[in-house]
């Protein structure tokens, strides 16, 4: 029993057993599970299930049982009191107690509401006929597939998101279906005109019948009593034995409101998700935050992951509002919108449209920023444009290929395939981990997993080098629908903390935070020692924004460059020792040859990055190792200055119009043993054949005639991205300049594991060349900084004890006899 | 076949939130990893993860876990047991500290 639980429990009753009220307890459970009793009632008779999924369900192609989330005995498990088919009818604020309809009633110290929303009736003659109903829960849909088995004719009231997905499940049940919409266009909240017709088109296609401009005048009843028509103003009766109203919702606040708390649309809510009773917490549809009302599924993870941390009484973390982006799960059309869609006079629009396959793409622009869109027929994009809108990218300098999408950029891994829906279930999504579609599909609907993070965490997949990110996401957003919840814009560094990179850079600048220890004090990291995942960004914050100052905690680096080599998959080294531009010497390799032949190293391999790999050695033979090299330690396996690739250059080659091999090696002398963000390679070629590749490199210098052009932020991994170009200069000392610069600030504005190219792309390539090449003092101070932060910095291999290499880790224990 | 308690070295040969290996020549299930949180607690177990075999004893500690360091499982040095959802235990050893010096219960045999 641990300290928490010896405590008397708070009593925590929740008022609502959707997807809202369930969420918060598993996020609160994840971090408190022992802080409360909890009481949870729901007015339907089910366990908690997934919402969205209903429309499937109507359709015939889920079942009942396959949507359920949490089974009962998951409540059981963690020791909650499910109430099912009990509504509660009263909360009396002052004794702190909830009534319910059965009599019963349960005191608490926290009360959450998760009370949802009501469908919206239309105020029409006949709406409580038999045969009327609206579309909202699993009763719902049971009626509606019992009347589809027994009656010809159904209308369906409202023409939206919810409407349409009713009518296809009818019509997919054999019932004559049809919509009839108040306003000129289908989804008017959703999309365009164009799109709407396309959309009109292909359910018209599907044998759907609309009514549009048509106000519902009232609902007529037949002889036993059943509705049978519905006349519209005009005149027209349309036969109708069943009736869906799917006209809106609107919060559900009767409760609330009865017990005297504050609500306008919703019930009222700070950025914690507190009502103005601070034991009262309200969550999901049924709360108005800062003015807005969420009729979607993905606000709830954002916001149930803060309002749990409150319940925890952690304290930290404040919800700001969600953007929400749509998917319509009707299956074989293809749709998907967000943001403002619609434009206008100080907006510009991107369109590419193409009715005869089918396909109709709007993008709305303002200041080069993404502000919506819509997508029809090809929605393979849709997440990339949801997360350029959501993180305000300038895309400025993508504006002429944006709306080709995402997809020829170039991802390797997945043989190329970025259509995840059209990929075969066999077929391999995560080329890291070896994760098939399949896998992933049925993961996301069995254990109901609605975040990246919750694939990553139960498949692996997308959770190594990252590169299949955006199928996965198309994979969610495929099974989930518009409720798939996209990571929030700022990412908090690890599970520890709620503060994000920028905020933690930030505070050790402005706060002159020295230590580890005092980050954490200072930030009010929720767990004391930190995590696998944050000790080294802060280590490497530290020692980046005061060298020679803050003190390297080689324990919160990876044991790469705690053993100053890299680890293999069965626990030996690889040695990789600096070749300096990458030329070598006959005594240099002499020496490698006889370390190979002493440690009896089982594979050499030349590198990619013009180096000499020895692959195979025992921990324990590592030290002996550098000291017979005598050679400089390569940084192969830091997050640091790898390499200086050169082409031979003026010296020998008949092209060569610089000396490349020279500038290579001043470069890599100047730079070594720079510690960065990530990982930093660089090239210099000697004329624009570019035999060093200087083009995907983090900074690339080519030779021509008149001097030096320099490129930043290019990559030849994941994803191949070619270097952007900086500047052309005279000399080779400027080329010194400038690079350092432009690493430097990297090295201080960069956020740990985010190579060049990502953070380039994140500031603008504009910011860069603002600080490295129109400001020339600026420039040098940059450069400046660097040579500072590198003067005396020891070489790991020869002088450990200066580079705080623990050597007893070399060392196994040795037993006593 | 009983364990044997066995003195493996002080307390302060062992790096803080850091590790020092039991060599096990011979023994097929591989070297033993004795841990030092950062409270001082002291743990032993199999160096080898149940992932892949990864050597426990070069991960990151924080708390009383460590973080394997080749595919990042979290394992919990107190009970062997992986985080959740990955799945997998290694085999734990009996830990002593008495007057500073570290003893472990190892599996009598091979040494």
């Amino acid at each position: 029993m641990n300290a928490r639980a010896s405590f008397v429990r708070q009593r925590l009753v929740v008022v609502g057993n959707g997807m809202a009220g369930i969420r918060t307890l598993e996020e609160l459970l994840k971090i408190a599970p022992d802080h409360y009793d909890i009481t949870v009632f729901g007015a339907e008779p089910h366990p908690n299930y997934n919402r969205i999924l209903l429309s499937p369900v109507l359709a015939g192609e889920q079942t009942v049982d396959e949507i359920v989330l949490n089974t009962r005995e998951w409540y059981a498990q963690h020791g909650i009191a499910l109430r099912t088919g009990v509504a509660v009818t009263r909360i009396d604020r002052v004794r702190r107690v909830v009534e319910a309809a059965d009599g019963t009633r349960a005191p608490y110290d926290r009360l959450l509401l998760a009370t949802g929303s009501h469908p919206f009736i239309l105020p029409v003659p006949g709406a409580d006929l038999p045969g009327v109903i609206t579309y909202r829960d699993i009763a719902d849909t049971e009626a509606m597939i019992d009347a589809a088995g027994r009656y010809p004719n159904a209308v369906v009231i409202g023409g939206g998101l919810l409407g349409l997905e009713a009518a296809n499940g009818l019509k997919r049940r054999g019932m004559n279906v049809t919509v009839v919409h108040l306003m000129p266009w289908l989804m008017e909240r959703q999309l365009d005109r164009t799109a709407a017709g396309l959309l009109r088109g292909s359910l018209e296609g599907k044998g759907l019948a609309f009514r549009l401009e048509a106000k519902t005048e009232a609902l007529v009843a037949g002889d036993a009593g059943r509705v049978c028509g519905v006349r519209l103003a005009g005149g027209e009766t349309l036969p109708a034995d069943l009736v869906v109203m799917a006209v809106g919702i609107r919060p559900n606040v009767d409760l609330a409101k009865a017990a005297g708390l504050h609500c306008d649309r919703g019930i009222v809510v700070n950025d914690t998700l507190q009502t103005f009773d601070p034991r009262i917490y309200a969550i999901g549809e049924c709360v108005a935050h800062r003015g807005q009302v969420y009729g979607l599924v993905a606000p709830l993870f954002e916001m149930a992951k803060v309002c749990a941390n409150h319940l925890a009484g952690y304290g930290i973390g404040r919800y700001a509002g969600s953007q929400v982006s749509t998917k319509l799960k009707v299956t074989g059309i293809d749709l998907f919108s967000a943001g403002n869609f619609t434009g206008g006079p100080d907006f510009d629009e991107i369109v590419l449209s193409d009715p005869g396959s089918g396909v109709y793409k709007k993008l709305v622009l303002k200041d080069d920023r993404l502000v919506g869109g819509v997508l029809y027929g090809d929605t393979v994009d849709g997440t990339w444009y949801f997360s350029l809108l959501r993180e305000r990218r300038n895309v400025a300098e993508i504006r002429d290929r944006l709306m080709f999408g995402e997809a020829h950029l170039g991802d390797t891994g997945h043989q190329g395939q970025s259509r995840a829906l059209a990929m075969t279930d066999d077929a391999e999504v995560c080329g890291c981990n070896g994760v098939c579609k399949g896998t992933i599909v049925k993961a996301i609907k069995e254990k109901g997993l609605f975040t990246l993070d919750d694939v990553r965490k139960h498949t692996k997949a997308s959770s190594s080098c990252g590169s299949c990110t955006g199928l996965v996401e198309q994979l969610l957003m495929a099974a989930a629908g518009g409720d798939y919840s996209a990571p929030p814009k700022s990412k908090p560094v690890c599970g520890c903390t709620e503060r994000t990179h920028q905020e933690v850079r930030d505070a050790i600048r402005s706060q002159r935070l020295l230590r580890i220890a005092d980050v954490m004090h200072f930030l009010e990291w929720r767990s004391p020692g930190g995590c696998a995942t944050c000790r080294p960004a802060l280590n490497y914050y530290l020692i980046s924004t005061w060298p020679h100052e803050a003190e390297d905690d080689p324990q919160s680096r990876f044991i790469n460059e705690r053993a100053h080599a890299n680890i293999q998959k069965d626990g030996t080294y690889s040695v990789i020792p600096r070749m300096w531009g990458g030329e070598t010497s006959a005594s240099e390799l002499r020496r490698i040859a006889d370390v190979v032949d002493k440690y009896k190293v089982p594979t050499v391999k030349v590198t990619g990055g013009q180096r000499i790999d020895l692959l195979g050695i025992r921990k324990q033979d590592l030290p002996a190792v550098w000291r017979d090299l005598d050679m400089p330690s390569g940084h192969a396996y830091a997050k640091a200055l790898r390499t200086v690739k050169t082409c031979v250059g003026s010296e020998w080659c008949r092209f060569g119009t610089q000396d490349s091999t020279a500038l290579g090696k001043s470069l890599e002398r100047a730079l070594w043993r720079m510690y960065a963000p990530h990982k930093v390679k660089l090239a210099v070629s000697g004329c624009p054949r570019n035999c060093a590749e200087s083009g995907i490199k983090d900074v690339g210098v080519i030779g021509v005639e008149s001097g030096w052009e320099i490129y930043v932020a290019g990559n030849g991994g994941i994803k191949t991205e070619v270097a952007q170009f900086l500047a052309k200069v005279k000399s080779a000392d400027e080329v010194l300049e400038f690079s350092g610069a432009f690493l430097q600030l990297y090295r201080e504005e960069g956020w740990y594991l985010e190579r060049t190219v990502h953070y380039v792309g994140r500031v603008g390539l504009d910011h860069v060349k603002k600080r490295v090449v129109d400001d020339a003092e600026g420039r040098r101070a940059l450069w400046e900084r660097l040579q500072f932060a590198l003067d005396g910095e020891p070489d790991p291999w020869h002088e450990p004890q200066r580079a705080r290499v623990d050597l007893r880790q070399f060392e196994p224990l040795a037993l006593a006899p | 076949m009983s364990d044997v308690l066995l003195p493996v070295c002080r307390l302060a040969d062992i790096p803080m939130q850091g590790s020092r290996i039991i060599e096990r020549r011979g023994d097929p299930a591989g070297n033993i990893a004795v841990f030092r949180g950062a409270d001082d607690r002291v743990f032993a177990i199999r160096d080898r993860c149940p992932h892949r075999g990864g050597p426990l004893s070069q991960g990151i500690v924080f708390g009383a876990k460590v973080a394997c360091p080749l595919h990042n499982w979290t394992i919990d040095l107190a009970t062997g047991c992986a985080a959740a959802p990955d799945e997998g235990c290694v085999p734990t050893f009996e830990v002593r500290i008495v007057d500073g010096v570290v003893a472990v219960a190892l599996p009598a045999g091979a040494a």
